[in-house]
């Protein structure tokens, strides 16, 4: 096996037991990169010299630390990549947005401080569609990313660089954003783990806004238990983020191996319903009845509320996308508002009306008091299921250009995503196999908030069970 | 002749910088006056891309307080709100401030009823202590609520003044962002005050009260107050009848909520004056208003819906922004930061944390020191001055001083009361009672005595060289250690006056 395409978890093993460098691990990712990034352009910019040096000084420290010290270092030397989306202090941070072309931070994100003080080298910056506004990555003002198992295929988006780059092995994990689906999306488009946490759970601090009541903080990975590691390290209060609660922090690795013998699984009947492709629809029932043979119990629930949850999104989200974008006026950032792309600029106009006044009763308002319906919706099915298991895209992947002139249709695509940034529950999103076109497919695991634990619980199972499966042993061509 | 009149108006907002070691969303240092220019800042107060709010827990307590302090309801629910709008001193592109649920609303500031009556209740009351200030008048307080202060702008025309250099001696500008951030309180009042001199009456009153909860310096040279007054006028018959008031029940006075329907009679028309920092300022402002509208409306023209800015070197008011370019803030909830919810007892126990306030020290001074109004009204002015007077009044108690003789002797002597401790002054108070008086007749012959081995001093007094008087009582005082020097100075007077 080539280093690029370890888990964390091989990769801490390899590097404790001297079997490799984190230098050798971060040359084997970033000669992937040079091979195969000229064909995904899963990267906007490659920090090929820091990781470097990084590298040799987590080879150091690998070398003169104890065990117990080793434990405090969850990523010491592990090459991982982050959406640039993420302040990186003294690395270029554009957005994936011309308006921030040159733009170079002053400072770190929170969760970039974490992952640093983890151990973590940072690779690169991942491509994605521009301030994460879109659901194909073809929204970069730096080029579409493409799915690594199709070239032809969009890699899902907005955080398109990051899942491709995990796809494809460049990188052991990456961070992104989820704002609609944005990490869910992808990561089911690619084959790969993604975390949408509970909003709150991870900082926002340092991530540039995009709508920031619904922007929640995750990352991509290899296996769930990898997925479960990273949050471990990203989780948690911040002061300087308001809106994390000082909540208990579990050990997420803890959870992963408990048996879901008992958990009672609700499978929404509205999410089953016209407009599912048939594949995904069989694959995702599958999925639910392999858990059932380990013990779970799947009953339907039901989401009523669901059919207005898109209009209520697509009013909520621009609001608040027309106010964060404020800032990129032009004046401190060198580059002019025209520098907007077509989305950045729809969502502003649609924003900017929506809150107008004589408007916002109509729109935002009401937005708001179906945003409450859906929280009730999920409450009321929580009170009688663990988890919930849907698809998370209506298709499977579509071909580049399907769909960039069709805005609409566009937007559909986030209609099982969408619901749950503006409930705010966490969303898991695990591989379940291939369409016959050979693309790849995934399903969501959701639960109440902050029941992290319970969905690594689930995903480690089924990712266990099927594990010896074809599908597993896939790699993309390239 | 005319059978009507023009009755002003007037509304007011206020804003004071409140003085909290850092700023309203950040750790930077508050303070911004004098300092290094962008030497205060961070990326949550530059509005870098990333950077969150995240709401100082004093500045929110003090605003409550300011309002608990304007007799205000406080709502157990409340939130902060983006306020959207364009302009270089403003980091984000959005202002944090609070719209329709503000942390105090529905409160009242009592005034008296106009500087002319004040003056007169005050002359009586200094004469004969029983009047009492019957004529006030409640301005009632619309809402309280916080927000944050934008950076500042400073306009460079030409290079002459500046240590940047730009070609061709262009126009620019700078901004500082150290004041970005800093809280705000924002008081709005409903417009019930009819003259410039109420205004000032409740602009001392405000300040007062926020310098006694010490929250803020309300230095207005600093700019720690902010005040800007809206000016109408109504027609009012003079023939008893309701009126030739044209009110317009479709024109809200702001799109603040919480405005009142009792305001229905409004003209139709409301100006503005932004931005001024001096109570002088607002008094010619508003004066300058009053006149120019009643000159409109005399030629039976409606004065614009507008904004407008006083031009202290013209004297007069100038147009800024009409109703048609009026701003659209797009107001919606700021969603970076979490809604507050108060308990009762939180806010019971911020009350119970406030100092007493200046009404409450005024009647309980008349009451506890047996003073009139006149003498309590200045010594509860400043806290200072009232902490003072207490401590003196506690250790005059010993030596049976009466509170009404420590306030006689603060007032008329205008005592420096930070070089003079309470004890000390208390200490002088006895020694000039315990002064005797001398017999007239002893004092007389010493007197005589005494000026006729100084003939050249009594010349030089009658020159006009009146500070030679010391000199004089000085050598009397040889004779009668510790008298009265009043009694040796008029009888020094009479008997010069006699030769």
């Amino acid at each position: 096996m080539k280093l690029n395409e370890l888990t964390i978890t091989q990769a801490r093993e390899g590097l404790q037991q001297k079997k490799f460098s984190s230098v050798e691990l971060t040359k084997a990712c970033l000669d992937r990169i040079k091979q195969v990034d000229g064909k995904i352009n899963a990267f906007v910019t490659v920090t090929e010299e820091e990781a470097l040096e990084h590298a040799k000084h987590a080879d150091k420290l690998l070398n003169n630390i104890t065990i117990e010290q080793y434990n405090n270092y969850p990523l010491l030397g592990i090459p991982i990549g982050l959406k640039d989306m993420y302040m990186t202090k003294g690395i270029r941070t554009t957005a994936a947005s011309k308006v921030l072309e040159n733009y170079i931070p002053q400072y770190d994100a929170t969760v970039v401080t974490k992952l640093k003080n983890a151990g973590a080298i940072i690779i690169g910056k991942t491509n994605c569609d521009a301030w994460a506004h879109g659901s194909s990555g073809e929204n970069s003002d730096f080029g579409p990313t493409k799915n690594p198992w199709n070239i032809e295929y969009v890699p899902g988006g907005s955080s398109s660089g990051s899942a491709a780059a995990i796809a494809a092995d460049m990188c052991i994990a990456s961070t992104g954003t989820d704002t609609g689906g944005s990490i869910r999306l992808p990561a089911n488009f690619c084959n790969v783990v993604g975390l949408k946490p509970t909003y709150g759970r991870v900082s926002r601090y340092g991530i540039i806004a995009m709508a920031s009541s619904l922007d929640s903080i995750g990352h991509f990975t290899k296996t769930v238990e990898d997925c479960a590691l990273i949050l471990n390290i990203t989780a948690g209060n911040d002061s300087c983020d308001a809106t994390t609660p000082k909540k208990n922090k579990p050990d997420y690795t803890e959870s992963l191996k408990k048996s879901v013998n008992g958990l009672k699984i609700g499978i929404p009947k509205e999410y089953f319903e016209i407009g599912l492709d048939k594949e995904i629809k069989e694959k995702t029932l599958k999925a639910a009845q392999i858990l059932e043979s380990l013990g779970a119990k799947t009953v339907e629930a039901s989401l009523p509320h669901t059919e207005y949850a898109l209009a209520c999104y697509y009013i909520i989200v621009p609001s608040e996308i027309s106010s964060n974008l404020a800032r990129y006026d032009g004046i401190r950032y060198g580059m002019e508002r025209t520098n907007f792309g077509d989305e950045a600029k729809r969502r502003i106009m649609l924003g900017t009306y929506t809150l107008s006044a004589g408007y916002y009763d109509a729109y935002y308002k009401k937005a708001m008091q179906i945003r409450t319906l859906l929280k009730q919706d999920f409450d009321r099915a929580f009170e009688k299921v663990d988890v919930i298991i849907s698809p998370v895209s209506p298709t499977p992947p579509w071909k580049l250009g399907e769909k960039v002139n069709d805005p609409l249709k566009m937007y559909l695509s986030d209609i099982y995503t969408i619901t749950i940034n503006l409930v705010g529950i966490p969303g898991l999103c695990v591989p379940i196999g291939f369409t016959k076109n050979e693309l790849p497919l995934g399903m969501q695991i959701l639960g109440p908030h902050f029941s992290e634990e319970t969905l690594f619980q689930i995903g480690n199972a089924f990712e266990e069970v099927t594990k010896n499966e074809g599908w597993r042993k896939k790699k993309p061509v390239l | 002749m005319q059978n009507y009149k023009y009755q002003p108006v007037i509304g007011l907002e206020v804003h004071v910088e409140l003085k909290t070691k850092s700023k309203m969303f950040c750790r930077c240092s508050a303070e911004h006056f004098g300092q290094e220019p962008n030497t205060h800042t961070c990326p949550v107060c530059l509005g870098l891309p990333g950077a969150l709010p995240v709401p100082n827990k004093t500045a929110i307590e003090w605003c409550v307080m300011i309002g608990l302090a304007l007799s205000c309801e406080i709502p157990l629910f409340s939130k902060f709100d983006r306020k959207n709008y364009f302009y270089p001193d403003l980091a984000k592109g959005y202002q944090i401030s609070q719209y329709d649920q503000p942390f105090a609303i529905n409160g009242k500031v009592v005034i008296a009823r106009n500087e002319a009556t004040k003056q007169s209740l005050k002359k009586e009351i200094a004469t004969t202590p029983s009047v009492s200030r019957n004529d006030a008048k409640v301005i009632r307080i619309r809402r309280v609520h916080m927000e944050e202060d934008t950076a500042k702008l400073m306009h460079q025309f030409g290079t002459q003044n500046s240590n940047i250099k730009t070609q061709n001696e262009e126009k620019y500008s700078l901004i500082d962002f150290n004041r970005s951030g800093v809280p705000l309180v924002e008081i709005v009042t409903e417009p019930d005050f009819s003259s410039a001199d109420e205004v000032t009456e409740y602009l001392k009153k405000l300040q007062q009260i926020v310098r006694y909860l010490d929250v803020s310096n309300a230095d207005m040279e600093k700019g720690d107050m902010r005040l800007e007054p809206n000016i109408s006028l109504k027609k009012v018959s003079l023939r008893g009848m309701v009126s030739e008031v044209e009110p317009d029940r479709a024109i809200s006075r702001d799109r603040h909520a919480n405005a009142r329907d009792d305001n229905k009679e409004l003209p139709k028309y409301k100006v503005e004056v932004k931005n001024i920092n001096s109570f002088r300022f607002v008094d010619k402002a508003i004066r300058f208003e009053l006149k120019r509208q009643a000159e409109l409306l005399d030629k039976r023209e409606t004065p614009a819906q507008e904004t407008r800015g006083w031009d202290e070197k013209k004297g007069a008011t100038v147009s800024q922004r009409s109703k048609e370019e009026a701003h659209d803030y797009r107001y919606f909830p700021e969603p970076d930061i979490p809604p507050v919810r108060w308990t009762e007892s939180q806010i019971s126990n911020l009350k119970s944390q406030m100092c007493e306030l200046p009404d409450t020290k005024f009647n309980r001074f008349q009451k506890e020191y047996k003073l009139n109004e006149y003498d309590a009204e200045i010594l509860t002015r400043e806290q200072e001055l009232a902490d003072y007077f207490e401590e003196a009044v506690k250790v005059g108690k010993e030596h049976n001083i009466t509170s009404k003789s420590i306030a006689n002797t603060i007032i008329n002597r205008k005592i420096n009361t930070e070089q003079v401790l309470p004890a000390e002054l208390i200490k002088n108070i006895i020694q000039i009672s315990q002064t005797f008086q001398i017999n007239p007749d002893e004092l007389e012959k010493i007197v005589e005595q005494v000026l006729s081995e100084n003939q050249k001093a009594v010349d030089d007094y009658k020159k006009g060289e009146t500070q030679i008087m010391g000199f004089l009582i000085g050598r009397i005082k040889q004779h009668f250690p510790s008298s009265d020097t009043n009694q040796i100075k008029k009888a020094l007077e009479t008997s010069i006056l006699n030769t």
